[in-house]
């Protein structure tokens, strides 16, 4: 690893409202954007509560060809990849596309398309050999999500590497830490970086309800996501993305951009334990976060603000405060830590660059995003989680975690732009 | 109708293959399912096919607590008596 | 590490970094399941192409796979993991283990060695389609009888990190790992990113790529590409740089690869296929923007990243899309690097169909057997090759040739390329 990597443009399309600013005063207002499943009738669901995008592509600026073309996800990655260059100040044609690429994470990728397509195909569900004279021209870009990361190439020009980074609900932080990779080893200048999911059909809901994942507070769906509260019992699923433009330090100094932050470290770990359980003892994130922190040569107790994985569900809060205590020692007890995902739920593989882009707001604004409905803490997560109110407080160097299904645990330590070597 | 330990065996089966090494068999009626290698997931699914085959519907603190195949029958058989 | 500061450089310094060696494989393929069953009949020529057996396909305009017959998962799988497992990821833990094997390496045990460290061994892998039957099973118990018939595996069956995540698992694989998507170029791109982690300080990183989604949706999807053959002939329904070219197959399988940092390897006594010398990717404008295609970029940029000339490549295992359009692009980039008839080039992929995320990995599986037999397995099915390509394509039968480095090219649809350089081993 050599060369800094800087992010200079943000783009997001999350619950409660789209587009960076509207994400930030969500945030910053403590107000959750969970609610009653309004996308289909969740009747017949356990959990029937999502974190659901008010998106209107064409207020999003799409075309009317890629509203047609494009899948729900697809459209969320294109609207916020603009947003993000336009905030970077990039004009396409300053990039040079052959050191342009593009990185896009998502868990699931085109889901909701995909189950719309196979309804039709099988004749909801009658048909095992499902029709193929009602095949639609687009079934396939849902089929392979890797369409995600060819339509930002497109429309942003990039002709370096891209691809989809796909490792369940760490992809939004892994994403991130790829083009990272790229850049630093000098195989690109700018990256076009983040995440994109869509998962909230029935299909999602389903398998969710049958670990019994997903919270059932279905009669109080506004404080359904209630990360760290004693009586939590488990996420809420949500949809979103949030692109970055990553870039060269030097390279984006050049050209005078506004940097945000920089990527001082990143890694990822598998716990090799269960597909879908964690060990209480947070030992595999407990490494990914020493070895972000020696990356930016960060002393732990200089760390002032952790976003949280927090999804609510019991393992979860459990596992990471344990990694936060190994990692942080006393000063676990002292910064702190907070989970957006009670405001705007889990939108699987794309809440790891949402929760970047919260981290790299708060450096920003010098505000830290609070967690929502955290009325009584569990006694076994005893640190400071900043309940229900956000709280101004200077950040230079902020931890963001992840962890998913696969065993997937994550780490990412974004410090100023004057530490970067 | 009792849900047996043959009933058990043969939906656990189904829901979490088989392993010789650790067959389930009335000696092993107290011996926990986790050191048996059925873990939260294969009780859970466990769970979810008893309520399809018998209508004997556990409930989330039911699968939580259950630990043996002794507490599994226990529960299920209280439960389909509940439901008959 | 050195420190390479300029922006505006077009490569970056080479910097010491540890050498990447391939010391096992692991193949699941339609003409044959296991390394060496497959590679005899990709000499011999042995097809895996068939029709649709499995259901009635008669209705569908596509009605040939590359199936892999006869694969019985509970002879290979604990039983403990069937019924939480889709095919593809039973083909990826058959490969997986077979790859490990090969190599003579058990990760839980390096884990605990000198050098290795608690997270010394990871797994990267590619996957286009998910856990695809398993899923069309459930939704369609989930549309026709309700949410609470779905399974509790479904929740992790389907999604693409369904292979690394189960091979990590069985394998006690720890270190970083990933999975990364780009169509059918994913797997070198996995196989790049594995190579990646060996320079962060990985000593033994399982790689490569499985796809299986040929059950009735998932071939109703890949005909949604448009791309599919409409042959009932397995023998010519895939012809890559044949006049009569119409059309793509697609398959299942793929393999798995152990990539070792060089000297690690050395030092556990492992027998080296070859290197990893040189990978890159590009991404193709869109189509109509008048700027030429990324793929001879991808190669040259490989090439570069290998330290090795145009000149050292001794043969081409080629994309080789089975379209007119796509095959005159690669057959101009083949020509353009190296002249016309220029390289042997050969797609052995003829013979299984395109395996998606599959795919690339097992060209480098065959470039890496050719290195080490010194024979160039033939392209199947191509009588009328396309004159103006100018392409020496290997057809017919096997090419013995003393072979040191390969190039491998793969694509994927929407304007995914990528690029590989296969070097023989240095002697120890």
């Amino acid at each position: 690893m050599n060369r800094s990597v800087a992010i200079t443009g943000i783009g997001v399309v999350a619950p409660g409202g789209v587009g960076k600013k509207a994400f930030w005063d969500l945030l910053v207002s403590g107000r959750t954007a969970t609610r009653t499943i309004s996308f289909f009738d969740p009747s017949r669901f356990r959990s029937q509560v999502a974190a659901e995008v008010d998106f209107d592509p064409r207020r999003s600026g799409l075309s009317p060809r890629e509203i047609r073309r494009l899948d729900r996800a697809a459209q969320f990655a294109v609207a916020s990849a603009r947003e993000c260059m336009a905030d970077s100040g990039l004009e396409f044609v300053q990039l040079d596309p052959h050191r342009t690429g593009v990185s896009v994470g998502s868990a699931v990728g085109g889901t909701t398309g995909l189950e719309r397509e196979y309804l039709v195909l099988s004749d909801s569900g009658r048909l095992w050999e499902v029709d193929s004279d009602y095949v639609s021209p687009h079934l396939f870009d849902a089929f392979v999500p890797s369409s995600l990361a060819a339509e930002v190439a497109w429309t942003v020009g990039a002709e370096g590497p891209a691809t989809v980074v796909s490792t369940g609900c760490t992809s939004g932080l892994d994403s991130v830490g790829y083009a990272r990779d790229l850049i630093a080893e000098g195989t690109v200048d700018v990256m076009i970086a983040g995440a994109a999911d869509t998962p909230i059909s029935p299909i999602a809901v389903a398998c969710f309800d049958a670990i019994k994942a997903t919270t059932p507070r279905n009669d109080d769906p506004e404080h359904a996501s209630r990360p760290f509260d004693r009586t939590r019992n488990g996420f809420v699923l949500a949809e979103g993305a949030a692109m970055f433009v990553l870039e060269e330090l030097e390279h984006a100094r050049a050209r005078g951009a506004h940097v945000y932050g920089v990527i001082g470290g990143y890694a990822t770990r598998c716990n090799a334990y269960h597909m879908t359980g964690l060990r209480p003892d947070g030992h595999e994130m407990a490494e990914a976060i020493r070895h972000s922190l020696d990356q930016a040569r960060l002393d732990p107790s200089l760390v002032d603000y952790v976003n949280a994985h927090g999804s609510g569900t019991k393992q979860n809060d459990r596992h990471e405060t344990a990694a936060f205590k190994e990692t942080l020692g006393q000063h676990a007890y002292e910064v702190p830590i907070s989970s957006i995902k009670s405001m705007v739920g889990h939108s699987l593989g794309a809440i790891g660059s949402i929760e970047i882009a919260a981290c790299a707001l708060a450096m920003e604004n010098g505000v830290v995003p609070p967690t929502a409905n955290l009325h009584e803490a569990d006694p076994e997560c005893d640190l400071d989680y900043v309940p229900n109110e956000a709280r101004e407080h200077g950040v230079d160097a902020v931890l963001s975690v992840g962890s998913g299904f696969g065993g997937f645990q994550s780490a990412m330590v974004l410090t100023r732009e004057e530490t970067a070597r | 109708m009792t849900i047996t330990l043959n009933d058990l065996v043969r939906v656990l089966t189904e829901c979490a293959g088989a392993d010789e090494d650790v067959a389930l068999t009335a000696q092993k009626l107290d011996v926990p399912f986790t050191d048996l290698g059925y873990d939260s997931l294969a009780l859970l699914e466990t769970a979810a096919l008893m309520k399809q085959r018998f209508g004997a519907t556990l409930t989330d603190e039911d699968v939580t607590e259950i630990e043996t195949p002794r507490e599994f029958l226990d529960r299920v058989n209280h439960a389909a008596a509940q439901a008959a | 590490m050195t420190l390479a500061t300029s922006a505006a450089q077009e490569t970056p310094e080479r910097t010491e970094r540890p050498t990447a060696v391939i010391t096992g494989i692991g193949v699941a393929a339609p003409n044959g399941l296991g390394t060496e069953q497959w590679w005899q009949a990709t000499l011999s020529g042995a097809s895996g192409i068939g029709p649709v057996v499995d259901y009635d396909a008669s209705r569908y305009p596509s009605r040939l796979v590359g199936r892999i017959a006869g694969f019985d998962a509970a002879e290979h799988i604990p039983g403990r993991l069937l019924p939480q497992t889709d095919r593809v990821t039973r083909l990826a833990l058959v490969a997986g283990a077979e790859a490990l094997s090969d190599a003579d390496a058990d990760p839980a045990e390096l884990a605990g060695q000198d050098g290795y460290g608690e997270y010394g061994c990871g797994v990267v892998t590619s996957n286009a389609t998910g856990g695809f039957e398993f899923t069309h099973r459930e939704i369609r118990k989930l549309w026709t009888q309700g949410p609470q018939q779905v399974s509790v595996y479904e929740s992790f069956a389907w999604f693409y990190a369904v292979n690394t995540g189960q091979l990590s698992i069985r394998h006690k694989l720890r270190g970083p790992s990933g999975v990364l998507v780009s169509e059918q170029a994913g797997g070198l791109d996995a196989i790049g990113q594995s190579r990646r982690t060996l320079r962060q300080g990985v000593k033994l990183s399982l790689t490569g790529g499985m796809d299986s989604s040929l059950d009735p949706w998932g071939l109703v999807s890949h005909l949604a590409s448009g791309r599919l053959s409409r042959s009932d002939d397995p023998a010519t329904a895939y012809l890559p740089f044949d006049t009569r070219a119409a059309g793509q197959v697609p398959g299942e399988g793929g393999a798995m690869l152990v990539l070792e940092e060089e000297t690690a390897a050395r030092a556990r006594g492992a027998r080296v296929y070859g290197e990893i010398a040189g990978y890159a990717a590009t991404f193709s404008p869109r189509p109509g923007s008048g700027r030429p295609p990324g793929l001879e970029r991808a190669a040259r940029l490989a090439l570069a990243d290998s330290g090795l000339p145009v000149e050292a490549v001794d043969v081409v295992f080629a994309d080789a899309a089975g379209l007119p359009v796509a095959d005159d692009e690669e057959a101009a980039a083949l020509r353009s690097l190296f002249g016309p008839y220029g390289v042997p080039v050969t797609a052995p992929k003829t013979l299984t169909g395109r395996l998606y995320g599959g795919g690339a990995p097992l060209d480098v599986a065959a470039a890496l057997l050719a290195l080490r037999d010194g024979v160039i397995p033939p392209t199947a099915g191509i009588d009328r090759p396309v004159p103006e390509h100018r392409l020496d394509l290997v057809r017919g039968a096997p090419r013995d040739a003393p072979l040191r480095t390969a190039l491998v090219l793969a694509r994927g649809h929407g304007g995914f390329n990528a690029a590989v350089v296969v070097r023989s081993a240095r002697a120890a």
